[in-house]
């Protein structure tokens, strides 16, 4: 990776920096500064412009090259992983999308404080949302320091720390200038430029094995070293059975956290009918589960074409697969058209992580300000106005993502993602589905599920081999271990569901029928919908 | 909202219009749910449980664990396309006519706009 390839790129993300800092100063021209416009953009946008911005949130960086990085060392085993990423949307399209477009206003504690006495509902609806997007942000954060070592080769120490300021600095001008209608001019900007370059990378692979999809996979067998043990299950998570455990955590938090997390949820508010939030899912699924299908092809199209040995080389974990498989479909190191696909997977990797970011700090300054502030500020003081104060909070929320990120930048924080989704099912969609379906559903049992969940999940992480007693651990000195899997979603999302259950069965509270009517009938039919 | 205004929600609920529509959400979300989180959950254990069933060959380089993770991906894309479906020819008109008469009730009610 020589010094041209850096200047293209560096040119083609500058480009994409100034658009979207075009984008910002555009919409934020005439702003008029209300909490509608902006936590929800105005609510209206239409069905494919919100389903690109659903898509364009939910497509990060480490699915682009850490998923075909996995398939291209893994063969099947990153296939199984990604299947997850997509199933996860029936959820979100069946229970979630309508209903919460239907009930609540900004967040997800809306959806909940609207049954329940709303103070300790929403500190605790509040703190798990806010809990979920800092672990996501940070794991972005550092994902985007290392990424430009991989990438422009810039591997010192400073170069690292400059990005995840920049990458912090960037996603801070965007929220609290542009609010929630910049943010999803973003994401759907960063979508188009995303499907674009990997439905050109993919077109290419298929060129190159002349279409015989069957070729390329018997190819990939034998590049691989594993024969047709590469085309089935069980490389990476098959072994003993605590690997075997941990995947199927890991892919119930995958599938049941995504309708829990508060970046996706916030996007359902930017849509004004709850048809438009359905039809909305519709074209992100399409979307989505045909960017899935792209990174398989380009997955094993890298194990084909460039052999897992040469994919370990550049970075053990695989993440230079799609840009090194960029530069041998151009022509080959050296070439004009390697120089200028390498350029532009590398751009288009950035503009992910810095779209990603954006709705993340978004959606945490929401729950600062929407509902920790809301509930926390003293009786009787001045109020705010609570866009100043969310404006402040996406500063704040990026001051900490950008501590956290220097600190942790050495760390291997791949498991930060799968924590993020183990908390979201734990703690935020217990306490969702409750409050939308169950009748006899009360304020302690909507706290406990949140707490019951977050606790447990984050407890048990602490507890496990990722943070101590294995060389692999954050701190492998320490020992701390008594928890064997690394994600805790088995435990801890039944743990949630079961706090709820207990929390209401145990309170004294008789449930209040007419609210639950209200729910009822307002998430089922749209009336008196914001 | 005052009280008379919550009454209306009670009132609502209680209409058959209203559990026509809920019967009819139910009775396509509860199924679905619980069948593609059956064949999902089936899917993963049985891969990191018993590999050697879904290593067996198919077609060419094609093998049951290739076919099954392609069988999620369209049994997604199908359930999508359904749901929309259901939705839009079965619900959506029944629900917009009970959000109408509910925010006539409600207006009606508490005398002000919202």
């Amino acid at each position: 990776m020589t010094g041209e390839h850096q200047t293209l790129a560096l040119l083609l993300f500058s480009v994409f920096v100034a658009i979207t800092l075009g984008i910002t100063t555009w919409v934020s021209r005439n702003r008029r500064g209300s909490a509608e416009e902006f936590y929800a953009g105005g609510r209206l946008f239409s069905p494919m412009e919100n389903g690109f911005a659903i898509a364009g949130d939910y497509m990060s960086a480490a699915s682009f090259l850490g998923v075909t990085g996995l398939i291209a060392l893994f063969g099947y085993d990153g296939l199984l992983y990604v299947v997850g990423f997509l199933v996860a949307w029936l959820v979100v399209l069946f229970l979630v999308a309508e209903l919460v477009r239907n009930c609540g206003r900004f967040t997800l504690a809306d959806v909940v404080a609207a049954r329940m006495r709303e103070r300790p509902v929403r500190i605790a609806a509040g703190t798990s949302s806010v809990t979920v997007s800092v672990l996501y942000l940070v794991a972005q954060m550092v994902g985007a320091g290392s990424l430009v070592a991989l990438l422009l080769g810039g591997t010192s120490d400073a170069a690292r720390a400059w990005t995840v300021i920049g990458v912090g600095a960037l996603m801070v001008i965007y929220v609290s200038l542009g609010g929630m209608r910049a943010t999803t001019w973003i994401q759907i900007v960063k979508a188009v430029l995303l499907l674009g370059g990997t439905i050109a990378l993919t077109a290419l692979v298929l060129m190159r094995f002349h279409g015989d999809l069957n070729r390329l996979l018997l190819t990939a067998a034998e590049r691989s070293g594993h024969g047709a043990a590469f085309l089935a299950p069980g490389l990476k998570y098959g072994g003993d059975w605590t690997a075997r455990f941990d995947f199927i955590s890991l892919g119930l938090a995958l599938v049941l956290g995504t309708a829990g997390l508060p970046h996706i949820l916030s996007r359902f508010y930017t849509v004004p009918t709850a048809r438009a939030a359905r039809r909305s899912v519709v074209w992100a699924v399409g979307l989505i589960g045909g960017f899935y299908l792209m990174t398989i092809v380009l997955g094993f199209g890298a194990a084909a074409i460039l052999g897992p040995d040469a994919v370990r080389g550049s970075n053990a974990a695989g993440n230079t697969a799609v840009p090194l498989l960029a530069l041998d479909l151009g022509g080959g190191a050296g070439s004009t058209g390697g120089t200028v696909l390498f350029a532009i997977v590398a751009a288009v990797a950035f503009a992910t992580i810095l779209a990603v970011v954006a709705g993340i700090t978004l959606a945490s300054s929401a729950s600062v300000a929407h509902d920790l502030y809301a509930s926390l500020r003293r009786r009787g003081g001045k109020p705010r106005s609570e866009v100043a104060v969310a404006r402040i909070a996406a500063v704040g929320v990026g001051a900490v993502a950008i501590a956290l990120g220097l600190l942790a930048r050495d760390l291997n924080v791949a498991f930060l993602v799968g924590l993020a989704f183990a908390v979201a099912a734990s703690a935020n969609l217990p306490v969702l589905l409750y409050s939308l379906f169950w009748r006899g559903f009360t304020t302690r049992g909507a706290v406990w599920a949140v707490y019951g969940g977050l606790v447990p999940a984050v407890v048990l992480v602490v507890l496990s081999p990722v943070v101590s007693g294995s060389p692999d651990s954050l701190f492998p000195g320490l020992d701390l271990q008594y928890f064997p899997l690394q994600n805790p979603g088995l435990v801890s999302i039944p743990l949630g569901f079961l706090a709820g259950w207990l929390g209401t069965v145990t309170s004294a509270e008789v449930p209040d029928e007419v609210k639950h009517a209200e729910t009822e009938v307002r998430s089922l039919t749209g009336a008196g919908a914001a | 909202m005052g009280a008379a205004a919550a009454d209306v929600y009670l009132e609502v609920q209680r209409s058959a219009a209203f559990q026509e529509v809920r019967r009819r959400y139910r009775k396509f979300v509860v199924p679905a749910s619980v069948a593609f989180f059956a064949w999902y959950v089936g899917y993963v254990v049985t891969a990191t449980t018993v590999p050697e069933l879904m290593a067996r060959p198919v077609a060419g380089a094609v093998n049951v664990a290739m076919v099954a993770g392609l069988g999620q991906f369209l049994s997604t894309f199908l359930l999508t396309w359904a749901y929309a479906r259901h939705a839009r020819l079965r619900r959506d008109r029944a629900a917009l006519e009970v959000r109408w008469d509910t925010q006539e009730l409600t207006r009606g009610m508490s005398g002000s706009g919202s």
